[in-house]
């Protein structure tokens, strides 16, 4: 007879894996970015195409050198490299998206030890760097229906440019894949139906800008659907390991991307902040999963009896 | 009394836990029992506790039920002959005996006369009987309670373990010794309130234990049925306790503490058919299945039986097996020999072929699955970077000694990491650093 494995239990494991979760934030991602290639035409493809590829080749390489485990079959490199696709104007030469990407994979995730390991979002901080290294290619937006060059987005255009249609569907300006709240929302309700995120955060982000526009009689529709919210609240801040893990943790994550978005919206000599407001509360996990950790079932308050 | 009042819905539902697949094939099997059980191994130890001490020689002729090994000490049970036959071996492990093939009862066994709570204790404990759920804890120091100091009875018929029948099976062949063993429990110890839990799925089940809590000795609705969600690991102490009153056990306490006694069904029913007949637990309702059993079965077998000769009665072909976890899928012992002895505790056996792949272990990515399919809402996931570490600080603050084992984070890991051995292995490091 063969020998017996031993191993320990559980001897049962769910069918999920790392590469079905990422496949599925892919799939999420389709919808928004095949529209972002339609409004903004075959410059808008190459853009996502050169980011995914960089990225990749970026990750196997860096692999490679340090003769670690290859890691490119999980597809992390891929969402990345779309995300990052996602939140470029068109506009942008595709050496810079190329920049961009090694940025993302090299430096962000990959010198804080790889997938799970990386403080900040690849996607996002990536965005920023080329924000402040190109601030003027990172800002021209194409006008979607005219072709013009520099238009402004929803958030830097006067109010009522746009209508509530207009906006919530997409036909505007702005980064490749941010334009349609719509699909970006049909691409959340896949991942929360297929229990890849929670909806706490998105919700939360979105409310806490909604709320706090309206009271400041702000353009709620515009600040809400016209720049990078939806991209950012439902793809984004809902990353892993930049996220909280407790479902307080995530509240108040929300929250804070979206009172943080909000300021520097209303305050700062910036249009958009939903970048800045991400890497932020980013930076912030580590506290607030300290500070909302569950009790575990059964275990007292401490110090309880002396009140 | 209408079903409505009858069957209750759980007072709580605990936060984590995970839904898996039933795989219940044998729930509408009829049980087998086994036959040609050439010899027997028969452990001391099958319990928590103190093994017990041989009270038999080589040569000496046995009956089924004859006392072999007594009882040492307050925790531990005793052992009895499941064939009739010869001693043919006493080691330091154990006795084996070689069955005359007549199965013939132990002519001195006679029914038990049961009036008071240490009445009670003393049957189960002249029983052998330890908790057949799996835990293997001496049932008759649970037992060993003052009259009226447990308010709850909770019957526990939960099952979650995928595969595993042998207690509902026990629910649908033997339930007329569960109800008499229930009221009998309910009237020595002066309980208040009888709760019998079981999983929602299992409706047939359900049925016939709305005809115990119907029973017209039950007056005042003091006896009812509630239905568990269907969501592992239901079964578990702490869990079952919390979906029943509501009551979360804090950690080192014992149910009694809190007026609580849980029971396994099938210890309630072998409790009463001692009691009723005289007769020790010396078989067993073991569930085999798994993805190398060609025809899963209920199978009673007597205890001590090979688990390889269990395994050719039931057809499975023991060349091409691979893995043979003692139990079910999520909280079985892998075995890494089958002429082990099949024991008083067991309830099923998974039998799964050979070949198994294993899956690669990938970087964990903090998607948080294995905190929110914590039952005891632990963080595996820290715990595997403290452990990492060495962190023997973190590892504490991170209370692992509330894990229960329950296989749950391991399960959902789509990294398929080894975190239930994780925590095991923070949980060892902690006894370690007490000593």
């Amino acid at each position: 007879m063969e020998k017996l494995t031993v191993s320990s239990s559980p001897h049962l494991r769910h069918s999920d894996t790392t590469a079905g979760i990422m496949l599925d934030v892919i799939i999420a991602l389709c919808p928004a970015a095949i529209y972002g290639c339609i409004l903004f035409g075959l410059k808008a493809a190459a853009i996502l195409l050169v980011c995914v590829v960089t990225a990749v080749l970026a990750e196997f390489l860096w692999n490679k050198a340090l003769k670690k485990p290859n890691s490119i079959g999980d597809f992390s490199a891929v969402v990345t490299g779309l995300l990052l696709g996602m939140n470029l104007p068109s506009t942008v030469p595709l050496w810079v998206a190329a920049i961009g990407s090694v940025v993302a994979i090299i430096v962000v995730k990959q010198m804080f030890g790889g997938i799970g390991h990386n403080f900040a979002n690849p996607a996002i901080a990536a965005r920023i760097v080329l924000l402040v290294s190109f601030p003027g290619k990172m800002t021209s937006f194409l006008e979607p229906v005219s072709d013009t060059v520099t238009s402004a987005t929803p958030l830097a255009a006067e109010a009522g440019t746009y209508s509530a249609k207009m906006l919530f569907f997409g036909m505007h300006s702005g980064s490749i894949g941010e334009t349609s709240a719509f699909l970006l929302l049909v691409g959340g309700a896949y991942l929360i139906i297929r229990r890849v995120i929670s909806p706490i955060i998105p919700l939360c982000f979105i409310g806490t800008v909604g709320i706090l526009t309206l009271v400041s009689g702000g353009d709620i529709l515009s600040a809400i659907f016209g720049g990078g919210i939806m991209l950012g609240a439902v793809f984004m801040a809902t990353d892993y390991s930049t996220s909280p893990i407790t479902a307080k943790g995530k509240l108040i994550f929300g929250i804070g991307c979206g009172l943080i978005t909000f300021i520097i919206r209303k305050f700062g000599a910036m249009p958009e902040g939903v970048s800045y407001a991400i890497l932020l509360m980013n930076i912030l996990v580590p506290y607030i999963n300290r500070f909302t950790l569950n009790r575990p079932f059964g275990k007292r308050k401490v110090g309880r009896h002396h009140a | 009394m209408p079903e409505k009042e009858k069957i209750m819905r759980p007072v709580k539902r605990i936060k984590g836990g995970c839904f898996l697949p039933h795989l219940k094939d044998t729930a509408e099997l009829e049980t087998v029992e086994m036959t040609g059980v050439e010899t027997v191994f028969i452990p001391f130890s099958q319990h928590i506790g103190a093994p017990a001490k041989p009270v038999v020689k080589k040569g000496d002729e046995v009956k089924v039920g004859t006392l072999i090994g007594e009882a040492v000490g307050a925790v531990s049970a005793p052992i009895h002959a499941s064939v009739s036959g010869t001693v043919s071996k006493v080691t330091d492990t154990g006795i084996e005996i070689k069955s005359d093939g007549k199965m013939a009862p132990d002519e001195a066994l006679a029914p038990i006369e049961v009036k008071e709570p240490a009445d009670l204790a003393k049957a189960a404990r002249q029983c052998g009987l330890v908790g057949l759920g799996g835990a293997g804890f001496p049932t008759g120091i649970k037992l060993d309670v003052k009259k009226k100091s447990i308010k709850t009875l909770i019957v526990n018929g939960a099952e979650c373990e995928p595969y595993i029948t042998s207690d509902y099976r026990e629910c649908m062949d033997n339930y007329e010794d569960v109800i008499e063993g229930i009221y009998l429990i309910k009237k020595v110890l002066g309980i208040k309130r009888v709760v019998i839990c079981i999983e929602s799925n299992k409706k047939k089940a359900i049925k016939k234990l709305f005809e115990i809590a119907a029973d017209k000795r039950d007056t005042k609705n003091r006896v009812r049925v509630m239905k568990l969600p269907q969501k592992y690991p239901q079964g578990a102490e702490k869990v079952i306790i919390y979906s029943a009153t509501g009551r979360k056990l804090p950690l080192g306490k014992l149910p009694s503490d809190i007026g609580c006694m849980v029971m396994n069904i099938t210890s309630i029913g072998t409790l009463y058919r001692f009691i009723k007949t005289g007769m020790p637990l010396v078989s067993k309702r073991v569930t085999v299945d798994g993805t190398a059993v060609p025809e899963p079965k209920n199978v009673i077998v007597p205890i001590g039986t090979p688990i390889k000769a269990l395994l050719e009665f039931v057809g499975v072909d023991t060349e091409q097996i691979g893995k043979v976890p003692m139990g079910g899928p999520m909280m079985g012992i892998a075995l890494d020999d089958i002429n082990k002895s099949v024991e008083k505790r067991n309830n099923g056996i998974t039998v799964m072929k050979s070949q198994i792949k294993s899956e690669t272990v990938t970087p964990c990515i903090r998607c948080g699955r294995c905190a929110s399919a914590c039952p005891m809402q632990l963080y595996p996931a820290m715990v595997e970077t403290a452990v990492k570490l060495n962190n023997t600080e973190k590892i504490k603050e991170l209370n692992v000694n509330y894990c229960m084992e329950c296989g749950c984070c391991s399960y959902v890991c789509p990294a398929r990491r080894p975190l239930t051995q994780t925590m095991r292995v923070a949980k060892s490091a902690l006894k370690g650093e007490k000593k």
